[in-house]
This record gives C-alpha cells, sequence and structure tokens, in this order.
C-alpha cells in the first residue's frame, strides 16, 4: 500500500522597501535607469567609501514585524556575509545574522477551499485559517545585477540595484501545502502593502521566494530532508516548484533513495529544478558585526510612534465595511485586497456617492481595464472625485452607460474630469423629446421587418430597434427612454 | 634660518606675514626632496607641479585674507591609504598600483581647507600590515636618522619625509600602533586621537574598528594644530562622533601642576632594550619635575593584547580586502580563462606575503566553527582591557610609557620573524583596542644616536590632557 506523505515548507521571502534612497547611500532606488547612473562610491564598493544606514529603512522593517505579531530587538545590529560574487562590489553583503530586528511574529492566513481538497493540508473542500509562525525579519541590501553578453563575450555589471534595501522574512516550517504557500505570500503581499513598506511585485523583483520543501510520512513529528528552491518569479510558479519537488522527493524515498540537502533552481518553461549547490560545497559565509556601521538603537518611544502609525489592516476594514456598507462579501474582499483601491474607495463613498455605485465601478470596468492591461490595482491613477463626479452624470442621466464607460475609460487614462470631458466631447444625452421621437419615428419607418416581428410577439426586435436609435442618436439617449417611446409608438 | 628648519605652524606664520611665499616653502621641500628621497624613498607619489599650483591658490587666499589659519600655505605629505581625489592612491600594493579616486577622504579635505599645500603620498607597508614598511609594494622607506635601520611603520614614509624635511608635516593612520611607532624610531611627534573623532571616510580601511587617522609632526604645537584641523563629526562616517572640544591648540600650556601620572610596571618587563627603559624612565622624572604626580601601577592584560589584536584586525581586514578582486579596479591579472581563476590570480599576485598572512589568519578566526573560539572570545578580551584602562583613569590623568620596546631595528631584521614584529607592536596596540588618545614624543636616543619615543596614553576624550603634558615635556627638555 502507498504511503501517505505530509510536504512541510518553510520560505524566505525578500522584500525591496519602498525608500526613495539606499540603504547605505544617498542614491535613488528608482527601478529602470541607465547602468550605473544611480550609484555613488559607497554603493559601488569604492575603497575607502563607508556605510551609513538609512533610518526609513529601519522603519519600514519595524512596520513590517509589528504587523506580523513579531518580537522587535531594540538593540539590533548588521553583519558582514562575505562572499566573492562581481554584483556584490564589496564582496561582502551587509545583512542581519545575530540579532535581525524582528523575530518570533505569526500571520493569521486564510486557505481557500474550492480546488484544495486533493492536496494534503486542505480541508474538504472548506475554506480555514492557519497560522503561520515567522521565525525572524532581518535587513540588508540587494546586489547589483549581471547582464551576460554573448555576443561579445563578456558579463557586464549594473550597480543601481546595488544597495537597495531588502527585508528577509523568514517563516516558520509551518505550511503543508501550495495553498497554504499562496495564502502565506498574499497575506505578506497584503499587509506590506497596507503599510506603504513595499509595492511586492513578484514579476519585477521587489517581491522573491525561496521555498524550503521536505516531505514526512503522514503522522510522524520529525523532518525529512529539506531542499531550497530558487528563482519563483508568479504565484503560478511557486506551485508548480511545490508540486514538482514534492513528487520528485516522494519519489526518491519510494524508491530507496536519499533527498540531499541542496539548492535547486526552478525552470518554469521546463517546469523542472535542477540541483545548484549541495550543502557539501555550501559557501563558509564567515559572517561577524559590520565594524564600520554602529549598533541600531530603537528607543520605547520610536517604537510606540511606529506603531501609531500602523494603518487598519485589511481584517478590520472587512469588517467595518460589512457593517457599515451594503455591500456583497465579494466586492468587499476585493476592495480591501489593496489598500490603494480601499482608499479610492472609500474617499469617492465620503464625497457622497452610493457605495454600492463605487463598488461597480471597482468591480466591473476597473477591474476588466486591469486585466487586460496586466496592471495592479496599485497603478490605478483616477481620483476619487472625478469618480464620484462620473457616478453623479449617470445618476443624473447626463449621460447613459454607454457613453459613461467611454468616459470612464478616458478617465482611468488620463484623469480627466468627467464634467468637463462630456461637455468638450458632446456627450450629454439628447433629453429633447421632439428630435427623439423624430428618430424613433424614422427608425421604425427604415426597419419595417423588426416592426413586425415585434408586433407578432417577438419582444426581443425592440432591442434592435432600440439599438438602431441609439446608433442614429450617437449614443447620446437613455436607453429606457428610447425603449419607452419605442413602445409607444408601436403601440 | 633655513625654511626647512621651521616647524609647520611657524612656517604658515612667515607665509601669513609674507615674509615667505607659499611657492618658496614647496620649492625648499623640493629641493630637500631632490637630495635625498633617492636614497630615503618616502614617497610613492610626487606631485611637484600640482603642488606648486596648489601653493599658488593658497597663497591667493591668504593674500585676499580668507585663509588665516595655523596651517596655511605649508608642505603636507599624506598616507597613501588616505584618497585623494585624482591623485593615485595605492596602499603601496600591487593590487591598487593603479588606482585613482574620485574623492578624497574627509581628513585630507579638512587639511586643505585649512590651506595645507599636499605635495605628495607616502609610503607604507602594504595596507598598512607591517611595521617596518618593507612589505611596501614599491620597495622599503629608509629611516633618515640613520639609513641602515628602518622608520618603522606602518605610516613609515610620512615619519621618515617629516624627520627628513621632505615635508612639514604629515597625515598617518594607526591601527596597532602605525602613526606611534614610526613616529618614535624617526624621532618626531606622533599622535592617534580617540577613535571617532578624525573620520575614516576616504581611508582605505585596515581594520575599521580600531583604525584612525592622525598627524606626524615635528613638534607637539604642530600635532594639536594638524589634528584640530582635521578633527570633524563627519555624518558620512557612522563611527565619526559630535566633539566639542576640537578647540585641541588651546591645550598647549606648559602645566602639569598635580597631574597623575601612571607608569604600567607592566610595560618594563622583559624584552625592553634598556636605553629605551631609562629614557622613558627620565622622562617621567622630569614631568616629576614639573608637579606631575608619578607612580608605578599594574595595568594588567598587557600580555593579551597582542593576540587580541592580531584577531580582531585581521578578521576585519579579511573582510575588508575582499573588495581588491580585480573586476571594479586596480590590478587583474592577465590569462584566466573564467571568474574563480581570475580572482584567484589577481588576489595571488596583487597582495603581497604579509598581507595575504593577515587574510588567511582573519578568514580562519571567522570561519564557522572557530567563530566562537577566537573572534568573539578577542572582542571579550577586547572589553576586558578597556575595563582595565578605565580601572586606571580613575586614578590616573595620563599612562606614560614605551612607544616600541626597542629602537628601529636594522632594515631585514625583521620580517624573517613575523611572531617577533607582532610583539614588538605590545605598547601601542591596547590603545587601539580601547580605542584612547595617545602620543608617541621624541625622549632622547641610544647610544647609536637612534630616537626612543615616549608614550602618553589618554582616557577617551582627553587629547588635551596629552598635548598639555607632551608639550610641558617637549619645552623642559628644549
Amino acid at each position: 500500500m502507498a504511503k501517505e506523505y505530509e510536504t512541510v515548507i518553510g520560505l524566505e521571502v525578500h522584500v525591496e522597501l519602498a525608500t526613495k534612497t539606499k540603504i547605505f547611500c544617498g542614491c535613488s532606488t528608482a527601478f529602470g535607469g541607465a547602468p550605473n547612473t544611480h550609484t555613488c562610491p559607497v554603493c559601488t564598493g569604492m575603497p575607502g567609501s563607508l556605510p551609513v544606514l538609512n533610518r526609513q529603512v529601519v522603519e519600514y522593517a519595524m512596520k513590517v514585524g509589528l504587523a506580523t505579531n513579531c518580537h522587535i530587538t531594540q538593540y539590533c545590529k548588521f553583519d558582514r556575509k562575505n562572499y566573492f560574487y562581481p554584483d556584490n562590489p564589496q564582496n561582502y553583503q551587509i545583512s542581519q545574522l545575530y540579532l535581525p530586528i524582528c523575530r518570533d511574529g505569526w500571520v493569521e492566513i486564510e486557505v481557500p477551499g474550492e480546488g484544495g481538497a486533493d492536496l494534503p493540508g486542505a480541508g474538504q473542500g472548506a475554506g480555514y485559517t492557519k497560522k503561520v509562525g515567522i521565525h525572524e525579519i532581518h535587513m540588508e541590501e540587494d546586489a547589483g545585477k549581471l547582464i551576460h553578453d554573448e555576443w561579445e563575450g563578456c558579463s557586464l555589471v549594473d550597480y543601481n540595484r546595488s544597495g537597495v534595501p531588502l527585508i528577509e522574512i523568514v517563516s516558520e516550517p509551518d505550511m503543508r501545502s501550495a495553498q497554504e504557500v499562496i495564502a502565506y505570500l498574499e497575506k505578506l503581499r497584503c499587509t506590506i502593502q497596507y503599510l506603504g513598506a513595499s509595492d511586492c511585485k513578484l514579476q519585477e523583483g521587489s517581491m522573491r521566494a525561496d521555498v524550503n520543501l521536505s516531505v514526512r510520512e503522514a503522522g510522524t513529528e520529525g523532518f525529512g530532508t529539506r531542499t531550497e528552491m530558487k528563482n519563483l518569479n508568479s504565484f503560478r510558479a511557486i506551485a508548480r516548484a511545490i508540486e514538482g519537488e514534492r513528487a520528485r522527493q516522494i519519489d526518491l524515498l519510494e524508491s530507496g533513495e536519499k533527498v540531499v540537502q541542496e539548492t535547486r533552481r526552478w525552470d518554469d518553461a521546463k517546469e523542472t529544478s535542477y540541483a545548484m549547490r549541495s550543502k557539501e560545497d555550501a559557501q563558509d559565509y564567515r559572517y561577524f558585526p559590520d565594524p564600520d556601521l554602529v549598533p541600531v538603537s530603537i528607543s520605547d518611544e520610536w517604537l510606540e510612534k511606529v506603531r501609531e502609525e500602523l494603518p487598519e489592516f485589511r481584517e478590520e476594514k472587512r469588517k467595518r465595511y460589512r457593517e457599515s456598507f451594503d455591500l456583497p462579501d465579494y466586492d468587499i474582499d476585493i476592495i480591501t485586497d489593496s489598500k490603494h483601491m480601499a482608499d479610492l474607495f472609500e474617499e469617492t463613498v465620503a464625497l457622497g456617492a452610493q457605495p454600492k455605485k463605487v463598488s461597480n465601478w471597482l468591480m466591473v470596468e476597473t477591474l476588466r481595464i486591469l486585466k487586460e492591461r496586466e496592471m495592479d490595482a496599485e497603478d490605478i491613477s483616477f481620483s476619487p472625485g472625478h469618480l464620484a463626479a462620473l457616478i453623479e452624470l449617470t445618476e443624473k442621466k447626463v449621460i447613459n452607460s454607454t457613453v459613461a464607460k467611454e468616459v470612464f475609460e478616458a478617465m482611468f487614462d488620463r484623469d480627466v474630469d468627467p464634467a468637463a470631458y462630456v461637455e468638450e466631447k458632446g456627450l450629454k444625452t439628447v433629453n429633447d423629446e421632439g428630435a427623439l421621437r423624430k428618430t424613433v419615428e424614422e427608425v421604425i419607418a427604415a426597419n419595417p421587418q423588426s416592426v413586425e416581428d415585434y408586433r407578432n410577439g417577438k419582444e426581443k426586435a425592440i432591442g434592435f430597434l432600440v439599438g438602431q436609435t441609439m446608433k442614429a442618436m450617437q449614443g447620446k439617449a437613455d436607453p429606457a427612454g428610447v425603449n419607452r417611446l419605442l413602445k409607444e409608438l408601436l403601440g | 634660518m633655513e625654511i626647512l628648519d621651521h616647524t609647520a605652524v611657524e612656517l604658515s606664520e612667515k607665509i601669513k606675514r609674507g615674509e615667505i611665499r607659499a611657492a618658496e616653502a614647496v620649492e625648499a621641500v623640493f629641493a630637500r626632496i631632490d637630495e635625498t628621497e633617492e636614497q630615503l624613498h618616502c614617497y610613492v607619489t610626487l606631485e611637484r607641479e600640482k603642488a606648486l599650483e596648489r601653493a599658488a591658490s593658497v597663497q591667493a587666499k591668504i593674500d585676499a585674507g580668507e585663509l588665516d589659519g595655523p596651517l596655511a600655505g605649508v608642505p603636507f605629505a599624506v598616507k597613501d591609504n588616505l584618497c585623494t581625489r585624482g591623485t593615485l592612491t595605492t596602499c603601496s600594493s600591487r593590487i591598487l598600483e593603479n588606482f585613482v579616486p574620485t574623492f578624497s577622504a574627509e581628513a585630507v579635505e579638512r587639511l586643505e581647507a585649512a590651506g595645507a599645500v599636499i605635495i605628495g603620498k607616502t609610503n607604507m607597508d602594504e595596507f598598512a600590515m607591517g611595521s617596518t614598511t618593507e612589505t611596501s609594494y614599491f620597495g622599503v622607506t629608509r629611516n633618515p636618522r640613520n639609513t641602515d635601520h628602518v622608520p618603522g611603520g606602518s605610516s613609515g614614509g610620512s615619519a621618515a619625509a617629516v624627520a627628513a624635511g621632505e615635508c612639514f608635516a604629515a597625515l598617518g593612520s594607526d591601527t596597532g600602533g602605525s602613526i606611534r611607532q614610526p613616529a618614535s624610531y624617526c624621532g618626531v611627534v606622533g599622535m592617534k586621537p580617540t577613535y571617532g573623532t578624525v573620520s575614516r571616510y576616504g581611508l582605505i580601511a585596515y581594520g575599521s574598528s580600531l583604525d584612525q587617522i592622525g598627524p606626524l609632526t615635528k613638534d607637539v604645537r604642530d600635532c594639536a594644530a594638524v589634528l584640530e584641523a582635521i578633527a570633524s563629526h563627519d555624518p558620512k562616517d557612522s563611527t565619526s562622533m559630535k566633539r566639542e572640544d576640537t578647540d585641541f591648540t588651546s591645550a598647549l600650556a606648559e602645566d602639569v601642576q598635580g597631574m597623575r601620572i601612571g607608569v604600567p610596571r607592566d610595560y618594563f618587563g622583559e624584552g625592553l632594550q634598556p636605553e629605551v627603559r631609562d629614557a622613558v624612565l627620565a622622562a617621567a622624572e622630569t614631568l616629576r619635575d614639573r608637579g606631575a604626580v608619578v607612580e608605578e601601577f599594574d595595568l594588567s592584560l598587557v600580555e593579551y593584547a597582542v593576540p587580541t589584536y592580531y584577531t580582531i584586525a585581521a578578521a576585519e581586514a579579511s573582510s575588508n580586502l575582499e573588495r581588491f578582486d580585480g573586476i571594479k579596479y586596480g590590478y587583474r591579472a592577465a590569462g584566466a580563462q573564467s571568474l574563480h581563476p581570475m580572482y584567484k590570480k589577481t588576489r595571488s599576485e596583487g597582495f603581497g606575503a604579509e598581507v595575504k598572512r593577515r587574510i588567511m589568519l582573519g578568514s580562519f578566526v571567522l570561519s564557522s566553527g572557530y567563530y566562537d573560539a577566537y573572534y568573539l572570545k578577542a572582542l571579550r578580551v577586547k572589553a576586558l582591557i578597556k575595563k582595565a584602562f578605565d580601572e586606571a583613569f580613575a586614578k590616573y590623568d595620563l599612562i606614560l610609557g614605551p612607544v616600541a620596546p626597542s629602537t628601529a631595528p636594522k632594515l631585514g631584521e625583521s620580517l624573517s620573524d613575523p611572531i617577533k614584529m607582532y610583539l614588538g607592536d605590545i605598547y601601542t596596540i591596547s590603545v587601539n583596542l580601547a580605542g584612547l588618545p595617545a602620543i608617541s614624543l621624541p625622549c632622547g636616543t641610544d647610544k647609536e644616536g637612534l630616537p626612543v619615543g615616549l608614550q602618553l596614553i589618554g582616557d577617551c576624550f582627553q587629547e588635551k590632557k596629552l598635548i598639555r603634558a607632551a608639550y610641558t615635556y617637549e619645552q623642559g627638555v628644549k
């Protein structure tokens, strides 16, 4: 009989912090500058240069720690991790080993039920929540980027990313399935975005996850030998890598072989992984406290100030929305998934718009455009005032819903003022009863077949006639009014 | 009186009074360099033309009344581990043989702002690792007092240049005695300030937690003036201190009345050259005669200073020197076909034997399984050494002793026995481990005429006491 296996997963998540300047110098952290333009003697490791800690990095790390129920190390230090590689200009990375800024926290994750029943750890199709422990969070600097030029046969290095601040969030081995891992990452992403500490984009590398995974026979207590999987650039890749690695390890055990402790690189195109280095050739990083930096002393006052600045997080927001707005849970979940969208929603409602109407614009048109253009909610740039104005224009039937969608798209693109846009483009609904009646009469005269169909009881035929009228009116009519008028004239 | 006979402060006075032009001082120094440099080899780089240009611009500022400080117009030398914008900075190492920094060290900026005219970069032990200036890739420096002898190190080029009149004053760096010991061997004044007093920004690091920049000068007055010019709180250096008491020249007073001076018995034990002992004890008597209360005491832990120092300094050096890899600047070995062979070949060819020895030692004490036994233990001993000094300074204003166990050894005698060379640092390195200020000043000669150095050690931030005592001694024996 086949044995039952349990998957044990712990995550190391790197998050690029949203500071304007780097962790140890004043260079810009902006993404996408020409190579080596956001650099100085410090982040290129010039002899004689010295690091000076960016206070904002500490503050962001504290916020993430507090939001994940960590103990904040009020006397913490930076250590050097020594290894030779050209993307690392000093050949040591400034990180934290001995006294990381945050320790011993946890987050509660919500694991959706559907489709999860066939996986270990998932409930029988039902969703569930569980706590995942945070072992520690530490601050460190990012490395530069190597570009291998096959054509010239050389490698080039760009130090723009060198010294960009990172936090590494190390979980306990508390996850048991890909679903739990995704739920954990979603939870971190949402929390950190709410804090404004990072945009957490996996594809752009501002959030990176390494997966430590082992398997063990169901019901046993000890851990199996684990592997570490790198190069996971999307939630999909993470889920597939977990499934793949679980299967690979079980195959090894079933065939009487041993799992080797090693670092593996996931190739998402081939849906397979290969070993990068084993534990035997693991480097000795010779960590020691960086003598160029003084210990970070976090006063009680500073800690309290940061604690007080924490925003209302998603769970509290959801609860409040349920109590204050008459909205479906589905809408609430989507709106509160992004603090940016939630802020937009709340500010629009505060301007007098009806919550469900605001939600509808977010749920339908906004999500459609975001999806089409592969954008995130964080990228929404139209203002709450303009959304409120658009809703008012439709409420007052100044424009019809079709025109409203056109106006919305312009607003989404360029944050145009809807009223001014409607005026400028002449998109107001024609409320001139005489002109409308004349057009409807012309449409009836031009479409005898549809008229006949309608009179013979084909209700649907009226839709065609409404459409023709709207077309003749260049969309600037109220479709309900047209419908009413048609029925009246066709009597 | 010849131009070169003046001290830095005296020269600047004359320049400000219009009696000597800044350019004349530069010319005088280069005339001396033309005579003696071939034999002494104090410099790695000399910039005659640039120095004359700098002198002209400084002179213009002096004439316009914009510069009136005590160092305006004075020709200076700078140790070659201090970055100088646009000027070769090698650390006397092959691996930086072609390195031209894009910025100047904060201390150099401060010195230039005070009107100093930098004429060149002085030779040193490679990456400041050595006690004789014999580990320089560019060849040894000789002691101007007796050219068969070493000038000491690692700031040997700076000390020799000051002693030989090849400059009026110089900057050095001191990680375990590298200013004080060559000052002692060459018969000049050298001072290591309290850790954090002079910004380390632009100092190419050896042991970051121990390194301090300081002056090498002809006398105590010059020393105070240079320290006053280079001390600063620098936001670019996280270990830099905010101090309100950097008006060091205000301490130039002949007054040690009632000053309590402790003489550690531990500093006068085995291995001390008798002539050094006698000269130093005579200096203590001079200070007693001037009203100081001098008494012997037991400092303790002295024998642990050398191993503690070589563990910590080597550990930090092994990491600090990792950036020299042939990728970004400096020497790159030819012929390697891939990355790791390139690293190995570059570093094997680029570093000298003593640097490699310390990198290996440092890598070892930091390696997994040994970190606790060596590095952490050394940090604990360092804390105990600091505590021993704290206890001493509860009783004494200053500690007095020798700088080095002997006068300058002959060239070629030291490198064959590194342990012996390391033990020669016994009186200087605990000062760095404890972050204290200390001054080295001449207190006589041995029977061969080689200078003996007197070391005065102060508690943290007590440079003024050091200056006062050193100045009193110097005036007393004039």
